[in-house]
């Protein structure tokens, strides 16, 4: 799949689900099988080096078929885990097992969300004028976009240590606002009402071999490959269609 | 030297050597010099010297970019916090502090790493002696069984962080703890042993692998330096 109009058939089989999900959903009680559900590594809706100069494609192939990978093969772990202390009744166990779920459902949501949010800077995708809606609520925020631009980046450079930044659409009743939150290493955007739009990934390792300690400059960069025709899609949707594509594995 | 970095006397050791150096640098950079900043300490080895564990440039870039980031902001937000003890602004106080943990902790941190690595050629990787190896036999079998046991807990953080081998300052047991992003060991732990985990620290030369990184570390640790710390 390449380039944009790839794009929305990757969106509906972005994340591969096994059949024993399935079965698992159709026969909730029968545990013998201990059937769980296993996720499998989302293949990129672009090539590896579609995002040059402004990533790399050493980072983007190490990014995705290393670091995201292990994330996936750490939570199906966890899950099978949790799925047998589950049926010893080991409550402790599940317990225990809260933390590694989190962190490693996060970082298969947060890449997960990250890779569609981006697009080769010559695609007409990684132009604001694919999001004509959402701009100009970014504009009735923040007054323009250079901006909100220079308050994002405020947020990427201000997290200490690990995690990300989003822009996020916060819907309260019939009201929604923008607004950009960060989060701690893997946490994922998950709040009552929270959609997210787009994230930006500020773990060391998404720029450190072409930045090294130069984050500044990854974040400058990385705005000519945001998605903003995914960006305009998740604005418009809903919450539950910003994690369709998560929820169709679940 | 500001008092506020003087908890404990191996974090002073560890910052000893970069003292005198601070008129002489803010004077050749032609800045005013101003008592108790905080300076980057010299490494006591040379940036390729810790090669094959830790390559050249990357402690290059960890030294002289990173713990210096550490050490100007720290120094900045410092300064920040002089001037709102000054007009006595508490909400500017507060907002402060976060971020004087975290640079503070930032240059604390590395001053005690650059201090506990050392070539093989000055006694990096040889095996602790005296009450700090009894204590790590004590309480972990063997040195090995310990290492193990720590490369565990640097494998189990999640994010940016750090693993240090602490003594307890109320029962003088050493313990394993991992501590995130720059939280320094202050407080009821003191410092024996570091191991940095963040990602810079490792990625140019191990990249995801970080494993290889937690193992070849121990070639270069310099238990000497460790077992000064230890009371
Ligand atoms: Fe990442
Ligand atoms: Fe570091």
């Amino acid at each position: 799949m390449r380039g944009s109009s790839g794009v929305a058939a990757t969106f509906w089989s972005f994340l591969s689900i096994s059949s024993s999900v399935l079965a698992l959903e159709q026969q909730p009680f029968q545990f013998e099988a201990m059937s769980v559900p296993t996720y499998t590594l989302p293949p990129l809706p672009y090539a590896y080096d579609a995002l040059e100069p402004h990533i790399s494609a050493q980072i983007m192939e190490l990014h995705h078929g290393k670091h995201h990978q292990t994330y996936i093969t750490n939570l199906n772990a966890a899950l099978k885990s949790q799925a047998e202390a589950v049926h010893a009744a080991d409550i402790t166990t599940q317990v225990a097992l809260q933390q590694g779920i989190k962190f490693n459902a996060g970082g298969h949501i947060n890449h997960s969300l990250f890779w569609q949010n981006l697009a080769p800077a010559s695609s007409v995708d990684a132009k604001s004028s694919a999001a004509p809606k959402l701009l100009k609520q970014i504009q009735a925020t923040w007054g323009d976009e250079a901006k909100f631009k220079e308050a994002f980046n405020a947020a990427l450079l201000g997290i200490q240590g690990s995690g990300w930044g989003w822009l996020i659409k916060v819907e309260t009743g019939k009201e929604q606002r923008l607004a950009i939150v960060t989060t701690k290493d893997q946490d994922p955007v998950v709040g009552k009402g929270e959609v997210p739009i787009f994230g930006v990934d500020m773990w060391e390792h998404a720029y450190y071999l072409q930045y090294l300690n130069g984050k500044a400059a990854y974040v400058q960069n990385i705005w000519n490959v945001i998605n903003w025709k995914t960006a305009e899609e998740r604005f418009l949707g809903t919450r539950a269609d910003a994690f369709k594509v998560l929820k169709a594995s679940i | 030297m500001n008092s506020t970095l003087l908890r404990t006397t191996a974090v002073r050791s560890a910052l000893r050597a970069a003292a005198p150096k601070a008129s002489t640098r803010a004077g050749l950079a032609g800045t005013t010099f101003v008592r108790g900043k905080a300076t980057l300490p010299d490494l006591p080895y040379d940036y390729g010297a810790l090669e094959p564990s830790i390559s050249g440039k990357i402690m290059e870039l960890h030294h002289k970019n990173h713990h210096n980031t550490y050490v100007t902001s720290y120094n900045n937000f410092t300064e920040q916090m002089a001037e709102a003890e000054h007009k006595s602004d508490i909400a500017a106080k507060i907002a402060l502090q976060p971020l004087i943990n975290f640079h503070g902790g930032g240059h604390l941190n590395h001053s005690l790493f650059w201090e506990n690595l050392a070539p093989t050629s000055q006694g990096g990787g040889e095996p602790p002696s005296g009450p700090l190896a009894q204590a790590i036999n004590d309480g972990y079998g063997s040195l090995d069984a310990m290492k193990e046991k720590f490369n565990t807990a640097l494998a189990g953080i999640q994010g940016s962080g750090w693993a240090w081998l602490v003594q307890d300052t109320q029962t003088g047991n050493v313990m394993i703890q991992t501590y995130a992003n720059q939280d320094p060991v202050v407080g009821r732990f003191r410092p024996i042993l570091g191991i940095d985990a963040w990602e810079h620290a490792y990625y140019l030369q191990y990249q995801n692998r970080k494993a290889e990184y937690f193992k070849a570390i121990w070639d270069v640790i310099n238990w000497k330096a460790a077992g000064k710390r230890f009371k």
